[in-house]
């Protein structure tokens, strides 16, 4: 056993071994968030259903559990359109590019204590930029349409997650300004004896509200507006590219949930910090917590989506720039005030 | 507004009333039927694929009086006739278009014997146009299948007639 693990250790230190198991790493972070963006789909049209007293899908599968496989390998199987006038290149490259950007996230958030990619000290900054980008995959889309209905939702969606993105930038920083760090991981364990959601719960839900606009998700889903833009920036996609769209999507409701469970619920740690009751569950006992916290937020996403109805533009723009930004900013001036107060104040330069 | 509304507002309530109120429903029964293997009742009056009836002994019903295809509103029945070898009085013809067919159920009231009904069945969606023409032997067979139900329905609308 020691003789493998040596034989492992070297290997992973050659210039090869390294980069292969970085990308074993890679695929083994990738395919979960697939699936799970795969189960959430099914996941969602089972909640609406239920909320909704249907039935949802039960066909596919036993209790409909393969219907999302199915619904990929049609996709699959449909003709990629490319509208005239359409703008090949920018065309193509926008769904390319929203579904890099909800994947290349991932990169830095802690699955567990040490479970990480890339544990940088910038980490919530690197999420917080990458996530911005992601607006970009939308704008192109809707531009490189050449179609009216696309050109409004990309507007409209440029315009939504500018304002709300200000919002999470100052809920952040209550957050960071509790912890003292900008690594995902240190956030965390800042939070072992107290989850920042229970001092900064307002935060909590202004993150989460934020977070659904920030996603596009209803009651937010103005971009895709489909009883008034028909479908918004993706009216025009078919096919694979609208697929990556689609997944694009999804993947960044697991991301925005994962960011809310690291920055407020306590990432992986377990409540009143109960440790594992089994040996054997010990090494999966933080991924555990962690996923199931997800699961937890995005139920809270698929809720909302049964209960809201679409939010008025105006309604979105008075809720972010009026109500969201002076409350977090307030909140803030409060925070930075109680922690100088007391000296627990993060020292800066250190 | 109010500073009561505004509060109220602020705090989120009526949202959180709503999303109660999802969470309850999430949790009742079912209301859909699953449908192809699951079927909602039919009452003995549904008019739904026709039939041509016959007697017990296997004589068929129809004496090829052309009632129902002169009371058709949508003239969707095209009879032709002629004495049999016996004497007896059928048809060599009895053709419905179920395209045109508009489902009142008038030829079924107009039959004096009960040959042309509207049977329970309402599953004969076809791939093509010319299926649905049906002709005398589709209509007989289609009564020959369904004849239990058929007998049953009538009887319990008997009283009623």
């Amino acid at each position: 056993m020691t003789e493998l693990l040596e034989a492992f250790n070297t290997f992973t230190h050659t210039e090869i071994g390294a980069i292969i198991w970085l990308i074993i790493r890679i695929f083994a972070i990738m395919v979960p968030v697939l699936l799970g963006v795969a189960y959430l789909i099914y996941a969602e049209r089972k909640v609406l259903a239920a909320m909704q007293l249907r039935m949802g899908p039960n066909v596919v599968g036993p209790f409909g559990l393969f219907q999302p496989f199915a619904d990929a390998l049609k996709l699959m199987g449909k003709e990629t359109i490319i509208p005239t006038g359409a703008n090949k290149l920018i065309f193509m490259a926008a769904p390319m590019l929203t579904f890099f950007l909800s994947l290349v996230s991932w990169a830095v958030i802690p699955f567990s204590d040490k479970l990480v990619l890339a544990d940088v000290n910038v980490g919530i900054l690197y999420l917080f930029a990458v996530s911005s980008l992601a607006v970009y995959g939308i704008i192109m889309a809707g531009w490189a349409s050449n179609s009216k209905y696309a050109f409004l939702g990309g507007l409209r969606s440029a315009a939504q997650m500018v304002s709300y993105e200000v919002s999470i930038g100052l809920v952040i920083i209550n957050v960071l300004l509790l912890a003292g760090s900008l690594n995902l991981s240190d956030i965390v364990r800042g939070q072992t004896n107290m989850w920042y959601a229970i001092p900064l719960f307002p935060m909590f839900i202004v993150f989460f509200i934020s977070g659904l606009a920030e996603t596009n998700r209803a009651p937010f889903d103005l971009p895709e507006g489909e009883s008034e833009l028909v479908g918004g920036f993706n009216v025009e996609y078919s096919s694979m590219s609208f697929a990556l769209f689609f997944l694009g999507e999804y993947a960044n409701m697991i991301l925005m949930s994962a960011m809310t469970v690291i920055l407020f619920l306590g990432g992986w740690l377990a409540p009143f910090n109960w440790q594992s009751p089994f040996e054997w569950l010990a090494p999966l006992w933080g991924i555990l917590w962690f996923t199931g916290k997800i699961c937890f937020m995005l139920f809270m996403f698929l809720w909302v989506r049964a209960t809201l109805p679409r939010y008025r533009y105006d309604q979105l723009m008075r809720l972010g720039w009026k109500v969201f930004l002076p409350f977090s900013l307030l909140y803030v001036i409060g925070v930075a005030g109680y922690l100088v107060y007391t000296g627990n104040f993060p020292k800066v330069g250190v | 507004m109010s500073m009561f509304h505004s509060v109220k507002r602020f705090l989120l309530i009526d949202i959180i009333k709503g999303m109660a109120l999802t969470l309850s429903y999430m949790f009742r029964r079912r209301v859909t039927i699953n449908y192809p293997f699951e079927k909602g009742p039919i009452g003995p009056r549904f008019r739904g694929e026709h039939a041509l009836r016959r007697y017990p002994n296997g004589e068929e019903r129809c004496i090829a009086c052309k009632l129902c295809e002169a009371i058709c509103p949508a003239q969707a029945i095209t009879i032709e006739a002629e004495p049999r070898e016996d004497g007896s009085r059928r048809t060599t013809r009895y053709d419905i278009d179920m395209i045109k067919c508009i489902y009142c159920g008038l030829c079924q009231e107009a039959c004096p014997v009960d040959a042309i009904v509207e049977g329970p069945n309402f599953e004969y969606a076809t791939l093509t146009r010319e299926e649905l023409y049906y002709n005398k032997d589709k209509l007989l067979a289609n009564g020959d299948r369904w004849e239990p139900e058929i007998a049953a329905n009538l009887a319990k609308e008997a009283p009623y007639r």
